[in-house]
C-alpha cells in the first residue's frame, strides 16, 4: 500500500509522513489550513507556499517547509507533490508515486472555480481519497454568479429599507470568497474580527479583496446605515449584533440548499455557496483521475461508497477525524 | 405558478407575522382570482384530490435524476420532505413555463383517470418546464401536506388588507363546506351566497391558558367559571330541519356521532351551541379514552355505540331563533341557553355546562384542585359581560388547566425528525425502572429548546448502541421529566398504560438514571388518575 489509514492519521510508510494527521506525529503533510486538517504538535510540517501563511497565523511558529504546486520532491522512498484542490487559497490534493504507483489523498475540495483559490485540477491516479461532505444527489450547487446576484440583491433590498445586512461566513475561504463576490458600490463592508484577522493574512500574500472595515468596540455602527457585515456564523443572534440596530441575517452554506436546514438556522436568508464540491463534482473529479480504487472519507460515506460500487468502482469506506457529521454542529472547524 | 412560488418564498424565508402579511396581502391584490381562490384553499388545508401515488413519484423522479431507488431513497431521509428531495435531485429544466397555479391544479385533477404511461409523461413534462422552486410547489400540490407557516389567522388577515373586508366577517366566510371546485373567489368571498350558509359555523372563540394568578381578573362575580371538560370541542348547527355538528378544525363530524341528531326534535330551529362531544354515562363524563375510537370513524358500529355513548356539553348559545347573538353579553346568552336546556327530558343527550358556584378567588382554586377526580381538565374563566369573539383572544377567556402529571424517565431510543427537523434526534422512547429492567411507557418529541435537540443528537450519535432501521438504541443515561395530561390502562402497550399527550417538561441532567421513576409509580398513578 502506498499510503494506508492509522488510528493518527493517512500514513505513508514508504516516506515515513502522515498526511493531515488528528494526532501528533514528527512529519505531516498538510493539504490546506482548517482546523481538522491542520492540527498543532507535529515534528515537521510541509504545506503550499500560499497555504503557509494562513497555516502559521492558525498555529503560530511551528517548524513548516513550504513547496510550489506541481513541484516534485523526494521523501524516503515515495515521490511526492502537490497540486490545486479549488477547496481554498493554497489548498492541496498530495500526490504519492512510490516504484509507478499513483496516489492521491485529496484533503477538501471543489471543481467549480471561485476566483480566488487555484482552480482544482485533476490528477491521474490508481487510487484516490475523496471527501463526500456533500456525496449525494441532492446537493447540486446554483452557479456563482447567480449567487453573486442572489447576494448583492439581497443587500441592496436591506440597504434600500434602512437595514444592515450580517452575513454568517467562516473566516477561511468562505469569507473571502464572498467577499469577491460583493458589489462594493451598494455600501461599507464591515467584518468582524475573526474574518478581518483572516483578510489580512490573505491580502498580505498578494490576493487582492474589496476595502474592508473592521467593527471594533469604537466603531460607531449606526453610522454606517445599510452596510454588509461579514461574520462568523457564531456571532449571529449574538450581542455582539445588536450594535447594528436593524438587520437581516443570512447564512452562507451548502447546508442551505435544504429547506429544513435554513428554516433551523432561522437566518432571513441562506445561500448555497460550499467550498466542496456538489455531488457533480464529486462525481465528474473521480472520473478524471481514472483511478480504480476509491476510498471515501468524512460526509456520506456509507451512500457514496455504495453508488461507487455500483458505478463499477473498487470502494470503500475510510474513518477519519475530518470534519464528519457536521450539519448540525457546523463551527468554524468543520467548515461546510 | 411563478406568482405563487415567489409567494411561497416570500414566506419561507421570513419568520415575521408582519412581513408574511404584507406579502400574502400584495398576493390578493395582483393574483387572478382562480389562483387566490386556490390559494384560500391551501391555506386552509382543502387540497385537491391525489391522482399520482407518491411511489410512482419516487420512482419516476429517480429515473429521470438516472440514479438508483435506493439512492432516492437514502436522500429523502436527509432532506424529510419528499416533494422536496424530488426538486432537488432533479436536473435543471430544459423549457420554461407560465402557466398558473390552478392551470397546474387542474391539469393534476384531470390524470385521475389517466393510466400511469399518461401520468408519468404529464408529470415529467411538467418537471421538464418548472425552475426548482415551482417544482417544489407543483410536487407539494401533489403530495398534498402542505405547511406554509401561515395560520389561518394570518391568511385572513391579509386577505381582508387586500379586500377591505373586515376580518371576522371573512373568517365567518371561509369556514364550512366549499371547495374551490364548486365556487368562485367571488361568490365565495366577495358576494357570499345566503343560501349556501345554511351549514357554516361561526369561528370559535379560543382561550389562552391563564399567565397571572387569577386574583388578577379582578371581583369573581365577574365571572362565569365552568370545568373546562376533555372531549372535542364541536359546533352544533340546527337550521331550517337539517342539523350539523363542526369540530374546531372545520371537520363536519355530523354522521360520526348519530345520537346527535334527535336533538333537532327537541331545539328549535335556528339555534346554534357552542359545546364540548363528551363519552357520558350515568351522568358523568367518560374518559376521552373512550372516546377515542370514535373520532376516526365514518360510521360507528352499534357495539360502539352502546360502549361510548356521547352527549353535547353546552357551553354557549351563539345563535337563536336564527338570530346571530354572538355580539351579546355572555349572561344573556347563558339565560337563553339555560332555557333551552332546562325541562329537556334526561334520555336527550344534551347537559349544560353548570357554573361552578364561587364566592371568592380561593373557592375556584380548591375546584380547580379537584379536577382530575370527575374527569375535568380544569376550569375555563369566562367575562360574564363579554361577547363570544372569533379566534385565539385574549382578556374574557382564560383556560386555568390543572398542572400536568409528571413522571422521570430515562430515554432508551432515539429517532430522528421529520420536515424540519429531519438532520435532528427529537423523537424519543421513554422508559421506567421495572426491577433492573428499563420498561418503555411513553414517546415525546417537543418540550426542548433547538439548542437542547441539537445537544441531545450529539450524544445520542455517539452513544448509539444498536439500529433498527430509522431508531437508535442509545445508553440509557439521560433522564428527562415527562409531563402528561391523563393516563390510561391500555392493553396495546408494552407498559400496560397509555399516556395523554406526553412531552418533555425538563431535562433533569441532575439526576442520574438510577433515580429515574419505577413502574410501581406508574401503576400507582394509573389507579390514582386512570
Amino acid at each position: 500500500m502506498v499510503l494506508q489509514f492509522t488510528d493518527r492519521g493517512i500514513y505513508c510508510p514508504a516516506g515515513d509522513f502522515h498526511i493531515d494527521p488528528w494526532k501528533p506525529v514528527p512529519r505531516a503533510l498538510i493539504t490546506h489550513g482548517h482546523a481538522d486538517h491542520a492540527r498543532p504538535g507535529h515534528g515537521a510540517y510541509l504545506a503550499t507556499r500560499t497555504a503557509a501563511p494562513v497555516i502559521r497565523h492558525r498555529l503560530g511558529d511551528i517548524p513548516l517547509d513550504t513547496i510550489t504546486y506541481g513541484e516534485a520532491r523526494r521523501i524516503g522512498d515515495a515521490q511526492v507533490s502537490f497540486h490545486p484542490a479549488g477547496h481554498v487559497p493554497g489548498s492541496a490534493q498530495i500526490r504519492v508515486e512510490i516504484g509507478g504507483e499513483i496516489w492521491v489523498a485529496s484533503g477538501d475540495y471543489k471543481t467549480v472555480d471561485d476566483g480566488l483559490s487555484e482552480p482544482f485540477e485533476p490528477v491521474r491516479c490508481h487510487a484516490f481519497i475523496t471527501e463526500s461532505t456533500f456525496g449525494l444527489p441532492i446537493y447540486n450547487w446554483p452557479d456563482q454568479a447567480v449567487l453573486a446576484a442572489d447576494i448583492n440583491g439581497w443587500w441592496a433590498e436591506n440597504a434600500a429599507a434602512g437595514r444592515t445586512s450580517v452575513l454568517g461566513v467562516y473566516s477561511l475561504g468562505k469569507a473571502q470568497r464572498v467577499l469577491r463576490l460583493l458589489d462594493p458600490s451598494l455600501g461599507p463592508i464591515l467584518t468582524h474580527g475573526a474574518v478581518e484577522a483572516t483578510n489580512r493574512v490573505i491580502r498580505g500574500q498578494g490576493l487582492a479583496l474589496p476595502d474592508t472595515i473592521q467593527v471594533t468596540p469604537d466603531l460607531d455602527a449606526k453610522a454606517h446605515s445599510g452596510a454588509m457585515v461579514l461574520a462568523p456564523p457564531s456571532a449571529l443572534g449574538s450581542a455582539w449584533m445588536r450594535r447594528f440596530g436593524a438587520v437581516s441575517t443570512g447564512f452562507a452554506s451548502g447546508w442551505m440548499r435544504l429547506r429544513g436546514v435554513r428554516r433551523r438556522r432561522a437566518a432571513d436568508r441562506g445561500f448555497v455557496i460550499s467550498d466542496h464540491a456538489d455531488w457533480d463534482g464529486l462525481n465528474s473529479a473521480i472520473r478524471a483521475t481514472g483511478a480504480d480504487r476509491i476510498f471515501v472519507t468524512h460526509g456520506y460515506t456509507a451512500q457514496f461508497s455504495r453508488w461507487l460500487t455500483t458505478q463499477g468502482y473498487d470502494a470503500g469506506i475510510v474513518e477519519t477525524d475530518y470534519g464528519g457529521e457536521t450539519l448540525d454542529e457546523v463551527t468554524e472547524d468543520d467548515p461546510a | 405558478m411563478n406568482r405563487f412560488a415567489a409567494l411561497f418564498t416570500a414566506l419561507d424565508q421570513t419568520t415575521k407575522t408582519s412581513v408574511k402579511t404584507a406579502a400574502l396581502a400584495a398576493y390578493f391584490r395582483d393574483a387572478p382570482d382562480d389562483d387566490k381562490l386556490w390559494t384560500i384553499a391551501l391555506l386552509s388545508g382543502r387540497r385537491p384530490r391525489r391522482t399520482v401515488t407518491t411511489t410512482k413519484l419516487r420512482e419516476w423522479a429517480a429515473e429521470v435524476a438516472g440514479i438508483p431507488l435506493w439512492l432516492f431513497e437514502e436522500c429523502y431521509p436527509v432532506v424529510g420532505d419528499l416533494s422536496e428531495t424530488i426538486a432537488l435531485v432533479l436536473p435543471p429544466a430544459t423549457r420554461q413555463s407560465a402557466h398558473s397555479l390552478s392551470h397546474w391544479i387542474t391539469s393534476l385533477r384531470a390524470l385521475d383517470k389517466a393510466e400511469d404511461a399518461e401520468k408519468k409523461a404529464a408529470i415529467l413534462s411538467a418537471w421538464d418546464q418548472l425552475p426548482p422552486t415551482e417544482r417544489f410547489v407543483f410536487n407539494k400540490l401533489i403530495t398534498g401536506g402542505w405547511r406554509m407557516g401561515v395560520s389561518q389567522k394570518l391568511m385572513t388577515r391579509a386577505l381582508s388588507q387586500a379586500t377591505g373586508i373586515d376580518e371576522p366577517d371573512l373568517t365567518h366566510r371561509l369556514m364550512g363546506d366549499w371547495s374551490p371546485e364548486t365556487t368562485s373567489f367571488h361568490t365565495l368571498v366577495e358576494r357570499p351566497d345566503p343560501d349556501a350558509s345554511l351549514s357554516r359555523p361561526y369561528p370559535f372563540y379560543l382561550a389562552y391558558q391563564i399567565d397571572g394568578a387569577p386574583e388578577d381578573l379582578g371581583p369573581v362575580t365577574d365571572w362565569l367559571a365552568e370545568r373546562k371538560w376533555d372531549g372535542i370541542r364541536g359546533q352544533f348547527i340546527l337550521r331550517e330541519g337539517q342539523h350539523f355538528l363542526w369540530s374546531r378544525g372545520e371537520d363536519l363530524m355530523t354522521d360520526r356521532f348519530p345520537e346527535l341528531a334527535q336533538l333537532a326534535d327537541f331545539l328549535p330551529d335556528g339555534t346554534v351551541l357552542d359545546a364540548e362531544v363528551l363519552a357520558f354515562a350515568n351522568e358523568k363524563p367518560l374518559s376521552f379514552a373512550r372516546l377515542q375510537p370514535r373520532i376516526g370513524r365514518k360510521t360507528v358500529p352499534k357495539k360502539l355505540l352502546a360502549e361510548a355513548p356521547v352527549i353535547l356539553m353546552a357551553y354557549d348559545l351563539l345563535e337563536w331563533e336564527g338570530t346571530d347573538i354572538r355580539a351579546r353579553p355572555l349572561s344573556e346568552r347563558r339565560a337563553l341557553l339555560e332555557g333551552l336546556i332546562a325541562g329537556l327530558p334526561g334520555r336527550v343527550p344534551l347537559r349544560l355546562s353548570e357554573a361552578v358556584p364561587a364566592s371568592s378567588w380561593p373557592d375556584l382554586t380548591a375546584a380547580r384542585a379537584a379536577s382530575r377526580e370527575i374527569g375535568a381538565e380544569g376550569l375555563m374563566l369566562k367575562r360574564l359581560s363579554a361577547p363570544y369573539l372569533a379566534g385565539r383572544k385574549k382578556g374574557d377567556w382564560w383556560k386555568w388547566k390543572v398542572d400536568p402529571l409528571t413522571i422521570d424517565a430515562v430515554m432508551i431510543y432515539a429517532q430522528a425528525g421529520s420536515g424540519r427537523r429531519a438532520t435532528l434526534y427529537t423523537d424519543f422512547t421513554f422508559a421506567v425502572w421495572k426491577g433492573e429492567t428499563l420498561v418503555p411507557f411513553a414517546k415525546a418529541y417537543s418540550g426542548l429548546t433547538d439548542a437542547e435537540f441539537r445537544e441531545i443528537t450529539n450524544w445520542v450519535r455517539k452513544n448509539t448502541k444498536e439500529r433498527f432501521g430509522p431508531v437508535r438504541s442509545v445508553a440509557p443515561e439521560h433522564v428527562f421529566e415527562i409531563a402528561f395530561e391523563g393516563i390510561q390502562a391500555s392493553p396495546r402497550h408494552k407498559s400496560g398504560v397509555a399516556l395523554r399527550f406526553p412531552r418533555m417538561l425538563r431535562w433533569r441532567r441532575d439526576k442520574p438514571a438510577k433515580e429515574a421513576n419505577t413502574f410501581e409509580d406508574l401503576q400507582q398513578m394509573l389507579a390514582q388518575y386512570g
